[in-house]
């Protein structure tokens, strides 16, 4: 199960999540986020009891008692730690666009909606953008509409904000004071250039580009139970496609 | 004391009319998918829908059938069973209004109303291309700031004519059991008028055992009652039954063409025993 072709590239993404979540107290997942939420888990499995994650949509991992607003008030008050969010577009300034493609009264296409990104891309320390799909469709230039910011002006309130991106060919850090990106890491398969060619902004790439790691033994064994059976409850399709398991 | 009227769920439809400002559940907790049947057969129009926070499967088939001019929500999506396809393309044809939101600024618009008062404030959304669109939402400076700028941004109350969920049980007092679903009771503190279906109706009183009273919207808030057993299918209902993903996904299919969707709506015009939509 050791060899690097033996690995899922959805659990390599799964395991560089968790190791930017690691020593954060508390992690929100929300809404269709399978991967984001496998790596929050993991992240808690390996903190020994150090760290909270919320699910959207659990039953188990869900301790929230206030109604929808509970988790939004939460980040509010700095109670958040880290939360994920994604773009029908991202564009190279940290802006993310989760309503559409053209006039917003008639799009030509339309995104389902901001959902709570523009509340959280502000309060939440550590956000982390993710977005499997990496094309120049998905990672623009200039988004159509902004949903949520990626920096501010200095005199807005903004304890928050995009930290990294993570994508199904790369790992980019965010800048907030550059307003951009510089490549982390890119996957296996992947070349700076390739990943350059599939990208629809610029970013700054370092001399030397690593691979992103594989996870390693222990961590793929904790993933592969545990891990598998808690995002399971949450995201039965997800867990069936990549480990076989059920709920 | 006059509690709740009790009605069967055709008559607790009628009592939403035309035009009607009405606030529904999110697909998680308590659609009133049974009730919503009867305003489909209807072909009720002109619906303002405020979703709380995010509609799926009930505003889409409204919007399908033509009962809605404007839907208020943070997201419009059918989950994992993709997007809406009704809502897509009305909005595409500029057959509806979308007021988009963003999910803390419709729970600040209800709390706002639940205390009776005209605002809120709340951080974040500056920057957003959403406050552009929404020339209700206003900015202002905090007046309590010790010294620099602070600009925050103001959202008006939301105070829904009407809430419609779908609830685990009542009492026969008219009290509403809803468990940890606080949404729901956010909803019914907000709107003027609250009407409820729920699974069934308990010959007892939630508020005297406190354990209950707790997760329970009290009569005072409640104008009507209807009872239906299994009226959050196809959706499903926390704690009771889950969702017949069969039928949401065939839904969501339709939801994609006219001529499917056409197809779905005569069959639930034709289903007048108001059971599980295949």
């Amino acid at each position: 199960m050791s060899a690097a072709t033996d690995i899922h590239m959805r659990e390599i993404l799964i395991a560089r999540i968790a190791t930017m979540l690691d020593g954060c107290g508390h992690v929100a997942v929300g809404a269709s986020s399978p991967i984001p939420g496998a790596a929050a888990l993991l992240a808690q499995a390996r903190s020994a009891g150090a760290m909270r994650v919320s699910v959207l949509g659990s039953t188990r991992h869900n301790f929230f008692t206030d109604g929808g607003r509970e988790l939004f008030d939460c980040a509010a008050q700095g109670r958040i730690d880290a939360f994920f969010l994604s773009g029908g577009q991202i564009d190279g300034a940290g802006n993310i666009n989760l309503v559409g493609i053209g006039d917003p009264a008639q799009p030509k296409v339309r995104f389902p909606g901001s959902f709570g990104s523009a509340y959280l891309a502000f309060l939440v320390p550590k956000v982390i953008l993710f977005r499997e799909e990496h094309t120049p469709r998905t990672l623009v230039e200039r988004v159509d509409f902004i949903s949520a910011p990626g920096t501010s002006d200095p005199d807005i309130y903004r304890p928050g904000g995009p930290r990294a991106l993570v994508t199904g060919r790369a790992v980019f850090d965010f800048s907030p004071k550059r307003a951009g990106f510089t490549l982390r890491s890119v996957h296996p398969g992947e070349t700076p250039e390739s990943v350059t060619a599939q990208t629809g902004f610029r970013f700054d790439t370092p001399d030397a580009v690593p691979h992103t790691p594989l996870p390693d033994a222990d961590t793929l064994a904790l993933m592969r139970g545990d891990v598998a059976r808690a995002v399971a409850e949450t995201y039965p399709g997800f867990a069936e496609q990549l480990w076989g398991i059920g709920a | 004391m006059t509690g709740p009227a009790t009605l069967d769920i055709a008559d607790l439809g009628a009592r939403i009319p035309d035009g009607a400002h009405l606030a529904i559940a999110p697909d998680y907790s308590g659609c009133a998918m049974a009730v919503i049947r009867t305003l489909l057969r209807r072909r009720i129009r002109g619906l303002r829908l405020v979703a709380v926070p995010t509609a799926g499967f009930q505003a889409d088939m409204l919007i399908g059938a033509g009962c809605v001019a404007e839907i208020e929500a943070a997201a419009v999506s059918l989950g994992e069973y993709g997007p809406a396809g009704r809502f897509n393309a009305a909005l595409r044809a500029g057959r509806i209004i979308m007021r988009d939101a963003t999910c803390p600024a419709i729970h600040a618009g209800l709390q706002a109303a639940e205390k009776g008062i005209p605002f809120m404030p709340l951080r974040g959304i500056i920057g957003s291309d959403l406050v552009a669109q929404r020339p209700d939402w206003k900015l202002m400076d905090n007046p309590y700031a010790p010294q620099s700028r602070d600009p925050i941004l103001l959202v008006p109350a939301i105070t829904p004519e009407i809430a419609l969920f779908h609830a685990p049980a009542a009492d026969r007092n008219g009290n509403v059991f809803i468990g940890v679903r606080r949404e729901l009771m956010l909803m019914a503190h907000a709107a003027r008028r609250t009407l409820v279906s729920v699974e069934r109706i308990v010959d007892t009183d939630f508020l005297a055992d406190e354990a209950r009273a707790g997760a329970t919207i009290p009569a005072l808030y409640v104008e009507a009652i209807a009872q239906a057993p299994r009226g959050s299918d196809p959706v499903g209902l926390f704690g009771a039954y889950g969702a017949n993903e069969a039928a949401l996904g065939a839904y969501a299919q339709a939801s994609r063409d006219d001529g499917a969707f056409a197809a779905w709506l005569a069959g639930v015009d034709a289903d007048v025993s108001q059971t599980v939509l295949a």
